[in-house]
């Protein structure tokens, strides 16, 4: 126990002097843990992600937004790769990851347990959930562990292009006809609140946080990012002329930060717990793509079995 | 490993002529073609690379961190092994 306690405070000292920890550093096993819950999370959000939006690519609007969407949803699919490719440095087997997640025992954003009923969707999923994803992604580009940081670098690059396409969406929408613009405002009516949600619960109902920023895996709290978010969303919403559907907003000049309405955390725990709108249909789609494909998974292995054992037969011939 | 997973390859990409391949992750794939094929698309949809690696994650021999003091330390202490050490009086230039 006496060596433990040493080794941690060397962990924290090093963590402390903005050194980066790498795969096989020695770590306490609860950072090990915390990154490997908080990185597979990450990583199955991206994956199930891909389904409210793959929900509107055979009704683009155009070719042009069709191949946008499809470019997109499949950046999704790589950063699902990345972030699991990060967590299997912590020791973690991917096919556990993909388990605990069809389970329910490991948990994805929230936010992606929302339908997409409107093409005006497209556009605010990319303004508003990937904007507030950015906020939190910046961030992490400094988290101490090494390969995450390097794989929120990729990530948020690739990001950028999300938010802007999404903001042209709904900019498309909001300048068109009366009716495009009502359109552009009922989902934002829909997204915003679940969007806010996406930091997680307020600082002062969040237990791991202050260990994780003890440790440099957060750099800013919930409520910070949360706040930052929406001081950089409402002029785009103004420039837009669509309202934010929230009477509490309003600058606090004191402040210098918008003030804004008590977000409803009930519906924010019951959809974490599985009572979502979407739940049960994204797992379930998880779940038959993956089985639907395990024969592909098998043949490849036996075809690369084979052509292994042929290699071998040419060379000991030879 | 069992029938339907695909083992682990680490992924490394040169960006262009004249640097050297550079680590950037890794990923699953059954065999070293369809890890080429599954790197070009999960590591390079921006153009991020003209020739990759694929190397089974297994056949990666590292050194252990444990080690870093007997492996690295000595050099610390070889200071003639750096253009710094020497005086050079300024009257000569260009050395």
């Amino acid at each position: 126990m006496g060596t433990n306690v040493s080794l941690e405070d060397k962990f924290q000292a090093f963590v402390d002097a903005e050194n980066k920890v790498e795969p096989k550093d020695w770590m306490p096993e609860k950072y090990r843990k915390t990154l490997i819950r908080q990185i597979s999370q990450h990583a199955h959000s991206e994956i199930i992600g891909m389904q409210p939006e793959a929900n509107w690519i055979t009704r683009a609007p155009s070719l042009r937004a069709k191949l946008i969407l499809l470019a997109k949803v499949q950046d999704e699919a790589g950063h699902g790769l990345y972030l699991y490719s990060a967590a299997e440095t912590l020791g973690e087997p991917r096919e556990k990851m993909i388990a605990d997640l069809q389970s329910g025992k490991a948990k994805y954003s929230s936010i992606f347990n929302y339908p997409t009923p409107s093409w005006a969707d497209m556009g605010t999923i990319g303004w508003l959930v990937d904007g507030a994803a950015i906020q939190n992604q910046v961030m992490l580009t400094r988290t101490s562990y090494g390969p995450y940081a390097r794989a929120m670098v990729k990530i948020c690059k690739e990001e950028s292009f999300h938010q802007r396409q999404g903001y042209e969406v709904v900019m498309k929408l909001a300048q068109g006809t009366p009716e495009q613009k009502a359109m552009a405002q009922e989902s934002l009516n829909r997204w915003w609140w679940p969007s806010l949600m996406m930091f997680g619960p307020s600082d002062d109902n969040s237990p791991n946080s202050e260990q994780s920023m003890k440790w440099k895996i957060k750099r800013k709290s919930n409520d910070t990012l949360r706040q930052e978010f929406v001081d950089k969303t409402v002029p785009q919403a103004e420039y837009l002329g669509l309202s934010i559907p929230d009477p509490d907003l309003k600058w606090n000049e004191e402040r210098g930060h918008y003030d804004f309405g008590e977000i409803n955390w009930a519906e924010f725990y019951d959809v974490i717990k599985g009572n979502g709108p979407c739940n049960k249909e994204r797992i379930a789609h998880h779940v038959k793509a993956h089985e639907e494909g395990a024969w592909v998974r098998e043949a490849a292995n036996a075809y690369a079995k084979k052509q292994a054992a042929r290699k071998e037969g040419d060379a000991s011939a030879a | 490993m069992s029938e339907s997973n695909w083992k682990l390859w680490e992924v490394f990409l040169r960006s262009k002529n004249g640097l050297s391949h550079k680590h950037v992750g890794s990923l699953h794939a059954a065999d070293a073609d369809m890890a080429i094929k599954n790197a070009r698309d999960v590591y390079t949809r921006r153009s991020e690379g003209i020739s990759i690696w694929v190397v089974p994650s297994e056949e990666i021999t590292a050194s252990s961190p444990d080690e870093k003091d007997p492996l690295f330390t000595p050099s610390d202490d070889k200071v003639y092994r750096h253009p710094t050490f020497y005086d050079i009086p300024d009257d000569v230039e260009h050395m």
